[in-house]
């Protein structure tokens, strides 16, 4: 069975994201322990709040990213966990993320749209990749956020559409660091089937 | 395209075993009519786009048995989840994130203490924290000048007063100003209950929902008077409402999720099939 770390570096729901992984036949365990991200076959960084506060969470565990990315093995950031691995974002002062994804991090602009951006919207998928192997395009997934991902269409795996279109998945050069600004967790069977894919990757 | 949500609010109690129960279930198709979970799981087939579980004992054991049904819950329904009902604490915010939910409802401790939403939001972010609003109409608008004053269906100039404690108590506090003062402290979303709608069919209170629509950049839930598909319609567009939570009309089979969505589809609105 495949071993996925779920990296555990503060707070929020993880639980969902376990079940989730569990459901597509993983054995995820959370961890904060660089020894176990590095032997996992697949790692989840997940993230709910702040920017800032996540990066500083996060520093103990950066140079642990940093190795394990660098493995080949199959990470998927998960909504701020997806913004944490572009370059910089502009949420509180200008931060520097883990840059290992290029490209920002960006508020919604004030429109008469509302911000957060919450609730099911679908994604047009961009790109061929096993993450979205057998979802149609368009589907729906849900999504809670105020920042979005502003990144080059190389990097793009799939977009979505509010007031502007911004990166709804994206990837590494080398295709073995994802991530989802949507919630797989939270989305159903549809994100449910992302998950299983992932755990494929792995 | 971002599409209008359907949220099913499950009221849940003890029973006399001590057991966890949805209050005003009557379903014969379901085995277990009253289990929460069964009852998530259900609407979540149904097509529901979010959960709330309101937890209506407000006590020790209650929440004890509520953080159960939130695991149970989580462990098989992979939707979003909103829990309220008696929150006060960061510590009881934290319990109830770790068992599974997305975001919790905060309402009498949050009028209370309006500080307890900024420091939630700022540990937990803004997207878990949701500012419940209890509200009742006021005629009265001659002794209350610092209020906002609306219109009603009929003419009639009214103001809308905050009551906490499931509405046994008003607090002479203005909705539209308190709804403002709770997303500037870092409220994601706003559950708005109209008081006087609540259980009487007769659809949301539309103009308090389209005021704190308008005015207020965050999203919001109308709640409280859903009697038929034309209700949430009409929650949709006249109260301009991101998302319409009802209980009653689908607790009782009068109306399925898919035939809500059907009707609003028909009708133009947005919606996730």
């Amino acid at each position: 069975m495949k071993r996925i770390v779920i990296i555990d570096y503060g707070l929020g729901n993880l639980r969902s994201v376990q079940k989730g992984l569990e459901h597509a036949g993983a054995s995820p365990v959370i961890s904060g322990d660089p020894e176990e991200i590095l032997a996992a076959d697949g790692v989840i960084l997940p993230g709910v709040g702040a920017f800032v506060d996540a990066m500083k969470c996060l520093l103990p565990l950066k140079e642990t990213v940093y190795e394990y990315a660098k493995s080949g093995k199959p990470m998927l950031g998960i909504c701020l966990g997806q913004q944490l691995m572009m370059s910089t974002s502009e949420e509180g002062q200008l931060t520097g993320g883990l840059d290992l994804i290029p490209g920002k991090v960006i508020r919604f602009p004030k429109s008469e749209l509302k911000v957060p951006h919450i609730g099911w919207n679908n994604i047009n998928i961009t790109q061929d990749h096993p993450l979205f192997k057998g979802i149609p395009d368009r589907a729906f997934v849900y999504f809670v956020h105020s920042y979005y991902v502003d990144t080059s269409p190389e990097h793009t795996l799939a977009a979505c559409e509010y007031g502007l279109e911004f990166a709804a998945s994206v990837v590494n050069s080398e295709g073995n660091v994802l991530g989802t600004q949507f919630h797989p967790e939270k989305s159903g069977d549809v994100g449910l089937q992302i998950l299983e894919n992932f755990v494929g990757m792995c | 395209m971002l599409t209008k949500r359907i949220i099913p609010c499950l009221d849940v109690t003890l029973d006399k075993a001590g057991g966890s129960v949805v209050k005003g279930v009557e379903f014969v198709d379901l085995k277990e009519a009253g289990d929460p979970v069964e009852l998530a799981k259900f609407y979540n087939e149904e097509g529901a786009d979010e959960l709330v579980f309101l937890d209506i004992t407000a006590s020790a054991h209650g929440r004890g048995t509520m953080i159960d049904v939130i695991e149970r819950t989580a462990d098989e329904v992979f939707i979003p989840l909103t829990v309220g009902g008696g929150i006060g604490s960061i510590d009881a915010i934290r319990q109830i994130l770790r068992a599974g939910a997305d975001k919790v409802s905060v309402n009498t401790s949050a009028v209370k203490n309006p500080e307890f939403i900024k420091e939630s939001s700022e540990i937990f972010g803004a997207q878990c924290i949701v500012t419940a609003i209890d509200c009742r109409r006021n005629t009265d608008v001659k002794n209350n000048p610092d209020k906002t004053i609306l219109e009603l269906e009929d003419g009639t100039p009214a103001w809308y007063e905050v009551v906490i404690y499931g509405g046994r108590e008003g607090t002479e506090i203005d909705a539209v100003q308190w709804a403002k003062q709770a997303e500037k402290l870092g409220s994601g979303e706003i559950l708005l209950t109209s008081m006087d709608r609540d259980g009487t069919y007769a659809g949301y209170d539309l103009p308090i929902t389209r005021k704190l629509s308008e005015e207020l950049d965050v999203p919001i839930i109308a709640s409280g008077g859903v009697g038929n598909p034309r209700h949430i319609y009409e929650g949709f567009t006249e109260g301009k409402a991101d998302a319409a939570l009802a209980a009653s009309i689908f607790h009782f089979r009068e109306h399925s999720i898919g035939e809500v969505k059907d009707y609003l589809k028909e009708r133009n609105v947005p919606v996730r099939l």
